[in-house]
Protein backbone atom coordinates (compact mmCIF):
# COMPACT_ATOMS: atom_id res chain seq x y z
CA UNK A 1 0.00 0.00 0.00
CA UNK A 2 1.21 3.12 -0.94
CA UNK A 3 2.23 5.67 2.07
CA UNK A 4 -0.71 8.51 1.72
CA UNK A 5 2.64 11.38 1.57
CA UNK A 6 6.12 10.94 1.67
CA UNK A 7 8.01 14.30 3.27
CA UNK A 8 11.18 15.65 2.54
CA UNK A 9 14.53 15.53 4.87
CA UNK A 10 13.42 19.34 5.25
CA UNK A 11 10.20 19.10 5.85
CA UNK A 12 10.54 16.82 8.44
CA UNK A 13 13.46 19.03 10.03
CA UNK A 14 11.31 22.46 9.43
CA UNK A 15 8.68 20.59 11.10
CA UNK A 16 10.85 19.47 14.11
CA UNK A 17 12.36 22.83 14.39
CA UNK A 18 8.74 24.10 14.47
CA UNK A 19 8.06 22.08 17.36
CA UNK A 20 10.39 23.41 19.28
CA UNK A 21 10.04 26.82 18.67
CA UNK A 22 6.61 26.50 20.19
CA UNK A 23 8.00 24.63 23.87
CA UNK A 24 7.88 27.73 26.16
CA UNK A 25 10.47 25.80 28.27
CA UNK A 26 12.57 25.73 25.26
CA UNK A 27 12.13 28.51 24.56
CA UNK A 28 13.54 30.20 27.64
CA UNK A 29 15.78 27.86 29.86
CA UNK A 30 18.75 27.98 32.35
CA UNK A 31 20.77 26.00 32.47
CA UNK A 32 24.09 23.93 34.52
CA UNK A 33 26.82 22.01 33.53
CA UNK A 34 30.41 21.53 32.06
CA UNK A 35 32.05 23.32 29.39
CA UNK A 36 33.80 21.50 26.90
CA UNK A 37 35.47 21.59 23.41
CA UNK A 38 35.04 25.01 23.67
CA UNK A 39 36.51 26.62 20.40
CA UNK A 40 35.71 29.96 18.85
CA UNK A 41 35.69 30.31 14.92
CA UNK A 42 37.76 33.10 12.93
CA UNK A 43 34.08 34.53 12.45
CA UNK A 44 34.19 35.10 16.33
CA UNK A 45 31.53 32.84 16.81
CA UNK A 46 31.43 30.52 19.90
CA UNK A 47 30.94 26.31 19.68
CA UNK A 48 31.15 24.19 22.67
CA UNK A 49 29.60 21.27 24.70
CA UNK A 50 28.14 21.42 27.85
CA UNK A 51 27.57 17.80 29.52
CA UNK A 52 27.09 16.44 33.14
CA UNK A 53 26.99 13.00 34.36
CA UNK A 54 24.39 11.44 31.90
CA UNK A 55 24.26 14.16 28.78
CA UNK A 56 25.54 16.57 26.43
CA UNK A 57 24.52 19.09 24.51
CA UNK A 58 25.30 21.41 21.70
CA UNK A 59 25.83 24.75 22.39
CA UNK A 60 26.56 28.10 20.24
CA UNK A 61 27.46 31.54 21.59
CA UNK A 62 27.14 34.03 18.57
CA UNK A 63 29.75 36.72 17.90
CA UNK A 64 28.13 39.74 18.96
CA UNK A 65 26.59 37.97 22.53
CA UNK A 66 30.24 36.40 22.46
CA UNK A 67 32.02 40.21 22.75
CA UNK A 68 29.49 41.11 25.86
CA UNK A 69 30.98 38.32 27.96
CA UNK A 70 33.49 36.15 30.08
CA UNK A 71 34.26 33.35 28.00
CA UNK A 72 33.98 29.83 29.67
CA UNK A 73 37.09 27.58 29.33
CA UNK A 74 36.70 24.19 28.99
CA UNK A 75 35.81 22.07 32.32
CA UNK A 76 33.78 24.98 34.17
CA UNK A 77 30.91 24.65 35.93
CA UNK A 78 29.12 27.41 34.37
CA UNK A 79 25.17 28.39 34.37
CA UNK A 80 24.12 29.11 31.18
CA UNK A 81 20.05 30.86 29.74
CA UNK A 82 19.25 30.84 26.00
CA UNK A 83 17.09 29.11 23.86
CA UNK A 84 17.39 25.45 22.79
CA UNK A 85 16.59 25.01 18.56
CA UNK A 86 17.23 22.94 15.55
CA UNK A 87 20.41 23.62 13.25
CA UNK A 88 18.94 21.91 10.07
CA UNK A 89 22.10 21.82 8.26
CA UNK A 90 23.80 19.85 11.02
CA UNK A 91 20.84 17.65 11.88
CA UNK A 92 21.28 18.62 15.20
CA UNK A 93 19.74 20.50 18.21
CA UNK A 94 21.36 22.97 20.26
CA UNK A 95 21.59 25.80 22.92
CA UNK A 96 22.21 29.10 21.98
CA UNK A 97 23.28 30.90 24.60
CA UNK A 98 22.67 34.59 25.50
CA UNK A 99 23.68 34.55 29.37
CA UNK A 100 26.67 32.85 30.71
CA UNK A 101 27.73 33.17 34.14
CA UNK A 102 30.06 30.78 36.39
CA UNK A 103 28.47 28.62 38.59
CA UNK A 104 30.04 30.54 41.30
CA UNK A 105 26.78 32.13 41.47
CA UNK A 106 25.42 28.89 42.23
CA UNK A 107 27.66 28.97 45.22
CA UNK A 108 26.15 31.92 46.26
CA UNK A 109 22.35 29.95 46.25
CA UNK A 110 23.85 27.04 47.87
CA UNK A 111 25.48 29.98 50.98
CA UNK A 112 21.80 31.30 50.72
CA UNK A 113 19.72 28.24 51.74
CA UNK A 114 22.16 27.44 54.49
CA UNK A 115 22.16 30.30 56.08
CA UNK A 116 18.22 30.31 55.53
CA UNK A 117 17.60 26.99 56.66
CA UNK A 118 19.89 27.75 59.88
CA UNK A 119 18.41 31.43 61.24
CA UNK A 120 14.78 29.17 60.09
CA UNK A 121 15.89 26.67 62.70
CA UNK A 122 16.43 29.19 65.14
CA UNK A 123 13.01 30.71 65.30
CA UNK A 124 14.29 33.73 63.55
CA UNK A 125 11.48 33.84 60.50
CA UNK A 126 8.76 32.92 63.05
CA UNK A 127 5.57 34.16 62.50
CA UNK A 128 4.76 34.83 66.24
CA UNK A 129 8.20 37.57 66.13
CA UNK A 130 6.49 39.27 63.06
CA UNK A 131 4.61 42.60 64.61
CA UNK A 132 2.32 44.50 63.05
CA UNK A 133 2.94 48.19 61.39
CA UNK A 134 0.89 50.82 62.76
CA UNK A 135 -2.40 51.85 60.63
CA UNK A 136 -1.39 55.10 60.41
CA UNK A 137 2.20 56.07 61.41
CA UNK A 138 3.40 59.37 62.55
CA UNK A 139 6.98 58.76 61.59
CA UNK A 140 8.56 56.05 59.82
CA UNK A 141 12.48 55.54 59.37
CA UNK A 142 14.10 54.50 56.14
CA UNK A 143 17.26 53.06 55.97
CA UNK A 144 18.42 52.99 51.71
CA UNK A 145 20.76 54.61 49.83
CA UNK A 146 20.23 58.22 49.66
CA UNK A 147 20.86 58.20 45.95
CA UNK A 148 19.17 55.45 44.82
CA UNK A 149 15.92 55.44 43.12
CA UNK A 150 14.36 53.11 45.70
CA UNK A 151 14.48 56.44 48.25
CA UNK A 152 12.94 58.12 45.24
CA UNK A 153 9.90 55.91 44.69
CA UNK A 154 9.29 55.26 48.47
CA UNK A 155 9.45 59.28 49.40
CA UNK A 156 7.19 59.61 46.72
CA UNK A 157 4.76 57.40 47.19
CA UNK A 158 4.99 57.83 51.01
CA UNK A 159 3.81 61.88 49.94
CA UNK A 160 0.98 60.65 47.81
CA UNK A 161 -0.86 58.22 50.04
CA UNK A 162 0.14 60.14 53.38
CA UNK A 163 1.94 62.73 53.89
CA UNK A 164 1.44 63.19 57.46
CA UNK A 165 3.93 60.80 58.36
CA UNK A 166 7.60 62.16 59.26
CA UNK A 167 10.11 60.58 57.74
CA UNK A 168 13.72 59.82 58.89
CA UNK A 169 16.20 58.68 56.68
CA UNK A 170 19.47 56.98 57.67
CA UNK A 171 21.79 56.44 54.56
CA UNK A 172 23.74 53.26 53.72
CA UNK A 173 25.44 51.79 50.98
CA UNK A 174 22.79 48.98 49.69
CA UNK A 175 25.27 47.02 47.30
CA UNK A 176 29.10 46.22 47.70
CA UNK A 177 31.35 44.43 50.19
CA UNK A 178 30.39 47.91 53.20
CA UNK A 179 26.93 47.72 52.42
CA UNK A 180 25.92 45.04 54.90
CA UNK A 181 28.10 46.57 57.94
CA UNK A 182 26.13 49.67 56.81
CA UNK A 183 22.54 48.74 56.91
CA UNK A 184 23.33 47.28 60.25
CA UNK A 185 24.61 51.00 61.22
CA UNK A 186 21.54 52.76 59.36
CA UNK A 187 18.91 50.28 61.36
CA UNK A 188 21.19 50.68 64.96
CA UNK A 189 20.84 54.98 64.29
CA UNK A 190 17.14 54.46 63.07
CA UNK A 191 16.56 51.94 66.34
CA UNK A 192 18.66 54.86 68.43
CA UNK A 193 16.71 57.54 67.42
CA UNK A 194 13.68 56.21 68.23
CA UNK A 195 14.41 55.63 71.78
CA UNK A 196 15.76 58.74 72.45
CA UNK A 197 14.72 61.02 70.27
CA UNK A 198 11.30 60.70 68.35
CA UNK A 199 9.17 57.22 68.42
CA UNK A 200 9.44 55.66 65.12
CA UNK A 201 6.11 53.28 64.07
CA UNK A 202 8.18 51.55 61.43
CA UNK A 203 11.55 51.17 59.65
CA UNK A 204 11.26 50.50 55.72
CA UNK A 205 14.64 48.71 54.48
CA UNK A 206 15.05 49.32 50.83
CA UNK A 207 17.04 48.28 47.67
CA UNK A 208 15.32 48.75 43.88
CA UNK A 209 15.89 46.02 41.84
CA UNK A 210 19.36 44.88 40.74
CA UNK A 211 21.20 41.22 39.90
CA UNK A 212 22.16 38.51 42.74
CA UNK A 213 25.24 39.76 43.30
CA UNK A 214 24.20 43.39 43.56
CA UNK A 215 21.15 42.66 46.08
CA UNK A 216 23.47 40.65 47.94
CA UNK A 217 24.15 42.07 51.24
CA UNK A 218 19.91 41.88 52.09
CA UNK A 219 21.43 37.68 52.08
CA UNK A 220 23.80 38.47 54.68
CA UNK A 221 23.62 37.37 58.24
CA UNK A 222 24.53 40.29 60.05
CA UNK A 223 21.37 42.27 58.30
CA UNK A 224 19.10 39.78 58.92
CA UNK A 225 19.74 39.74 62.78
CA UNK A 226 19.86 43.54 62.93
CA UNK A 227 16.19 43.05 61.44
CA UNK A 228 14.87 40.58 63.90
CA UNK A 229 16.27 42.27 66.82
CA UNK A 230 15.26 45.45 65.72
CA UNK A 231 12.54 47.50 68.65
CA UNK A 232 10.85 49.25 65.31
CA UNK A 233 8.91 46.89 63.20
CA UNK A 234 10.80 46.28 59.72
CA UNK A 235 9.64 46.27 56.39
CA UNK A 236 11.27 44.91 53.61
CA UNK A 237 11.11 46.20 50.11
CA UNK A 238 14.69 44.75 48.12
CA UNK A 239 14.91 43.98 44.43
CA UNK A 240 11.70 43.22 42.17
CA UNK A 241 8.69 41.29 42.85
CA UNK A 242 10.30 37.56 42.36
CA UNK A 243 13.28 38.64 44.66
CA UNK A 244 13.28 36.80 48.32
CA UNK A 245 16.31 37.54 50.04
CA UNK A 246 17.44 36.49 53.81
CA UNK A 247 16.03 39.88 55.09
CA UNK A 248 12.57 39.37 53.56
CA UNK A 249 12.32 36.66 55.49
CA UNK A 250 13.78 38.08 59.08
CA UNK A 251 11.28 41.37 58.42
CA UNK A 252 7.95 41.92 60.06
CA UNK A 253 6.46 42.48 57.27
CA UNK A 254 7.77 41.39 53.47
CA UNK A 255 6.81 43.85 50.77
CA UNK A 256 7.97 42.89 46.94
CA UNK A 257 9.51 46.40 46.01
CA UNK A 258 10.49 49.68 47.56
CA UNK A 259 7.75 51.40 46.06
CA UNK A 260 5.17 48.48 47.79
CA UNK A 261 6.77 48.85 51.14
CA UNK A 262 6.00 52.69 51.34
CA UNK A 263 2.61 51.08 50.04
CA UNK A 264 2.71 48.77 53.44
CA UNK A 265 3.89 51.04 55.93
CA UNK A 266 1.01 53.84 55.03
CA UNK A 267 -2.62 54.60 54.54
CA UNK A 268 -4.17 56.05 51.67
CA UNK A 269 -5.37 59.40 52.19
CA UNK A 270 -7.90 59.16 50.00
CA UNK A 271 -9.44 56.67 51.94
CA UNK A 272 -8.86 57.93 55.06
CA UNK A 273 -10.74 60.90 53.72
CA UNK A 274 -13.80 58.47 53.30
CA UNK A 275 -13.58 57.02 56.31
CA UNK A 276 -13.34 60.42 58.21
CA UNK A 277 -16.37 60.95 55.77
CA UNK A 278 -18.14 57.76 56.68
CA UNK A 279 -17.67 58.63 61.21
CA UNK A 280 -18.91 62.24 60.40
CA UNK A 281 -22.14 60.79 58.78
CA UNK A 282 -21.90 57.80 61.28
CA UNK A 283 -21.88 60.53 63.84
CA UNK A 284 -25.34 62.66 62.26
CA UNK A 285 -27.09 59.37 62.27
CA UNK A 286 -25.99 58.46 65.85
CA UNK A 287 -27.10 61.39 66.72
CA UNK A 288 -30.69 61.92 64.65
CA UNK A 289 -31.43 58.42 66.02
CA UNK A 290 -30.63 59.84 69.59
CA UNK A 291 -32.73 63.08 69.12
CA UNK A 292 -35.25 60.88 67.24
CA UNK A 293 -35.32 58.83 70.78
CA UNK A 294 -35.37 61.99 72.83
CA UNK A 295 -38.57 63.05 70.78
CA UNK A 296 -40.41 59.65 71.19
CA UNK A 297 -39.47 59.56 75.09
CA UNK A 298 -40.51 63.41 74.97
CA UNK A 299 -44.02 62.41 73.72
CA UNK A 300 -44.85 59.38 75.66
CA UNK A 301 -44.01 61.60 78.90
CA UNK A 302 -46.07 64.14 77.25
CA UNK A 303 -49.25 61.46 77.03
CA UNK A 304 -49.09 59.97 80.30
CA UNK A 305 -48.75 63.35 81.37
CA UNK A 306 -52.19 64.39 79.96
CA UNK A 307 -53.38 61.44 81.54
CA UNK A 308 -52.71 63.13 84.33
CA UNK A 309 -53.33 66.53 84.07
CA UNK A 310 -55.79 68.66 86.62
CA UNK A 311 -57.33 69.83 83.21
CA UNK A 312 -58.57 66.36 82.81
CA UNK A 313 -59.26 66.00 86.22
CA UNK A 314 -61.42 69.63 86.57
CA UNK A 315 -63.49 68.41 83.24
CA UNK A 316 -64.14 64.93 85.00
CA UNK A 317 -65.15 67.16 88.35
CA UNK A 318 -66.94 69.05 86.22
CA UNK A 319 -68.83 66.58 84.48
CA UNK A 320 -69.33 64.94 87.99
CA UNK A 321 -70.85 68.08 89.20
CA UNK A 322 -73.07 68.51 86.05
CA UNK A 323 -74.27 64.67 86.81
CA UNK A 324 -74.85 65.88 90.26
CA UNK A 325 -76.61 68.95 89.70
CA UNK A 326 -78.65 67.07 86.78
CA UNK A 327 -79.61 64.10 89.00
CA UNK A 328 -80.58 67.02 91.98
CA UNK A 329 -82.90 69.12 89.79
CA UNK A 330 -84.04 66.12 88.49
CA UNK A 331 -84.57 65.15 92.01
CA UNK A 332 -86.21 68.08 92.95
CA UNK A 333 -88.61 68.49 90.21
CA UNK A 334 -89.68 64.76 91.10
CA UNK A 335 -90.08 65.84 94.73
CA UNK A 336 -91.63 68.99 93.68
CA UNK A 337 -94.01 67.03 91.66
CA UNK A 338 -94.88 64.64 93.90
CA UNK A 339 -95.41 67.32 96.51
CA UNK A 340 -97.70 69.03 94.30
CA UNK A 341 -99.66 66.49 93.87
CA UNK A 342 -100.16 65.72 97.66
CA UNK A 343 -100.79 69.01 97.73
CA UNK A 344 -103.62 68.97 94.92
CA UNK A 345 -105.23 65.60 97.25
CA UNK A 346 -105.05 68.02 99.99
CA UNK A 347 -106.77 70.43 98.77
CA UNK A 348 -109.64 68.12 97.92
CA UNK A 349 -110.08 67.00 101.24
CA UNK A 350 -109.59 70.78 102.57
CA UNK A 351 -112.40 71.76 100.31
CA UNK A 352 -114.48 68.98 101.12
CA UNK A 353 -114.13 70.00 104.72
CA UNK A 354 -115.22 73.16 104.24
CA UNK A 355 -118.40 74.39 106.38
CA UNK A 356 -119.43 76.82 103.62
CA UNK A 357 -119.37 73.69 101.59
CA UNK A 358 -120.99 71.26 103.92
CA UNK A 359 -123.68 73.94 104.65
CA UNK A 360 -123.99 74.24 101.06
CA UNK A 361 -124.98 70.46 100.95
CA UNK A 362 -127.81 71.27 103.58
CA UNK A 363 -126.45 70.75 106.59
CA UNK A 364 -126.78 73.09 109.37
CA UNK A 365 -124.58 74.22 112.13
CA UNK A 366 -126.48 74.66 115.57
CA UNK A 367 -124.32 76.73 118.08
CA UNK A 368 -125.23 77.58 121.49
CA UNK A 369 -125.65 81.29 122.18
CA UNK A 370 -121.91 81.22 124.11
CA UNK A 371 -120.77 80.04 120.41
CA UNK A 372 -120.15 76.44 121.14
CA UNK A 373 -121.01 74.11 118.50
CA UNK A 374 -123.82 71.35 119.48
CA UNK A 375 -122.92 68.31 118.79
CA UNK A 376 -124.30 66.26 121.11
CA UNK A 377 -128.08 66.03 122.38
CA UNK A 378 -126.67 66.08 125.99
CA UNK A 379 -125.96 69.82 125.27
CA UNK A 380 -129.02 71.35 125.16
CA UNK A 381 -132.55 71.29 127.08
CA UNK A 382 -135.54 72.26 126.33
CA UNK A 383 -136.21 76.37 125.98
CA UNK A 384 -132.66 76.73 125.37
CA UNK A 385 -132.13 79.22 122.60
CA UNK A 386 -130.17 78.35 119.73
CA UNK A 387 -128.15 79.67 116.50
CA UNK A 388 -128.62 77.64 113.53
CA UNK A 389 -126.50 78.37 110.80
CA UNK A 390 -127.18 77.46 107.31
CA UNK A 391 -125.52 78.09 103.45
CA UNK A 392 -126.50 81.58 102.87
CA UNK A 393 -127.23 83.12 106.58
CA UNK A 394 -128.30 81.86 110.23
CA UNK A 395 -131.68 82.19 112.15
CA UNK A 396 -132.41 82.05 116.31
CA UNK A 397 -134.53 78.67 117.09
CA UNK A 398 -135.05 77.01 120.76
CA UNK A 399 -134.96 73.73 121.83
CA UNK A 400 -138.78 72.35 122.30
CA UNK B 1 3.06 70.84 58.47
CA UNK B 2 4.71 70.95 62.00
CA UNK B 3 6.03 68.28 64.18
CA UNK B 4 2.74 69.87 66.81
CA UNK B 5 0.16 68.71 64.31
CA UNK B 6 1.42 65.59 62.45
CA UNK B 7 1.04 63.27 65.20
CA UNK B 8 -1.89 64.91 66.64
CA UNK B 9 -3.66 63.09 63.42
CA UNK B 10 -3.58 59.93 65.23
CA UNK B 11 -5.36 61.19 68.06
CA UNK B 12 -7.97 63.61 66.26
CA UNK B 13 -8.79 60.16 64.26
CA UNK B 14 -9.13 57.83 67.29
CA UNK B 15 -10.96 60.22 69.70
CA UNK B 16 -13.26 60.55 66.36
CA UNK B 17 -13.99 57.07 66.20
CA UNK B 18 -14.14 56.99 69.84
CA UNK B 19 -17.21 59.90 70.05
CA UNK B 20 -19.19 58.35 67.15
CA UNK B 21 -18.54 54.89 68.77
CA UNK B 22 -20.23 56.87 72.27
CA UNK B 23 -22.86 58.87 70.03
CA UNK B 24 -23.97 55.66 67.94
CA UNK B 25 -24.45 53.31 71.26
CA UNK B 26 -26.95 55.96 72.16
CA UNK B 27 -27.15 55.71 76.05
CA UNK B 28 -25.83 59.38 76.90
CA UNK B 29 -28.10 62.14 78.06
CA UNK B 30 -29.31 64.51 75.13
CA UNK B 31 -27.56 67.13 76.05
CA UNK B 32 -23.93 65.34 76.52
CA UNK B 33 -25.49 64.00 72.96
CA UNK B 34 -25.09 66.90 71.11
CA UNK B 35 -21.72 67.75 72.53
CA UNK B 36 -20.44 64.67 71.51
CA UNK B 37 -21.94 65.40 68.02
CA UNK B 38 -20.30 69.05 67.69
CA UNK B 39 -17.25 67.91 68.84
CA UNK B 40 -17.25 65.41 66.41
CA UNK B 41 -18.18 67.81 63.48
CA UNK B 42 -15.16 69.95 64.54
CA UNK B 43 -12.89 66.09 64.71
CA UNK B 44 -13.73 65.19 61.11
CA UNK B 45 -13.11 68.72 59.84
CA UNK B 46 -9.56 69.01 61.52
CA UNK B 47 -8.37 65.55 60.16
CA UNK B 48 -9.76 66.37 56.78
CA UNK B 49 -7.77 69.32 56.88
CA UNK B 50 -4.51 67.75 57.91
CA UNK B 51 -4.64 65.55 55.00
CA UNK B 52 -5.16 68.47 53.31
CA UNK B 53 -2.46 70.44 54.04
CA UNK B 54 -0.18 68.04 54.66
CA UNK B 55 3.11 67.88 53.33
CA UNK B 56 5.98 65.32 53.53
CA UNK B 57 8.57 66.07 55.95
CA UNK B 58 12.24 63.92 55.24
CA UNK B 59 15.20 64.62 57.65
CA UNK B 60 18.23 62.51 57.12
CA UNK B 61 20.38 61.18 59.96
CA UNK B 62 23.85 62.71 60.98
CA UNK B 63 26.31 61.46 63.31
CA UNK B 64 27.98 63.98 65.43
CA UNK B 65 31.75 63.36 66.15
CA UNK B 66 30.01 62.89 69.60
CA UNK B 67 28.54 59.66 68.03
CA UNK B 68 25.37 61.88 68.85
CA UNK B 69 22.42 61.72 66.09
CA UNK B 70 21.04 64.43 64.44
CA UNK B 71 18.35 64.81 61.82
CA UNK B 72 18.91 67.84 58.96
CA UNK B 73 16.24 68.52 56.26
CA UNK B 74 16.16 66.36 53.36
CA UNK B 75 15.00 67.92 50.29
CA UNK B 76 17.07 66.22 47.60
CA UNK B 77 14.19 63.91 45.97
CA UNK B 78 11.89 65.51 45.01
CA UNK B 79 13.91 67.44 42.46
CA UNK B 80 14.42 65.10 39.39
Amino acid sequence: MPPASIYTVSQVTAYIKSLFAEDLLLADVWLSGEVSGFTQASSGHCYFTLKDGGAVLKAVIWRTQAARMVLPRNGDQVLAHGYISVYEQGGTYQLYVNHLEPAGVGRLWLEFERLKARLEAEGLFDEARKRPIPERPARVGVATSPTAAALRDILRTLAARFPLVDVILASTPVQGDAAPAGIVAALDALNRWSAEREPLDAIIVARGGGSIEELWAFNDERVARAIATSAVPVISGVGHETDFTIADFAADVRAPTPTAAAAVATPDARELVARVAGLATAARGGMTNRLAAARMGVENLTRRLTRLSPALRLAGDRQRVDDLSRRASLAMAHRLTSIRARLGGQRLQLSALDPARVLARGYAIVSKPDATVVSSTTQVAAGDPLRVRVADGAFDAQVV
Amino acid sequence: MTEETTPAFEELYRELEDAVRRLEAGDLPLAESLTLFEHSTALAEQCNRLLDEAELRVRQLTTRPDGGLDAEPFAGWQTE
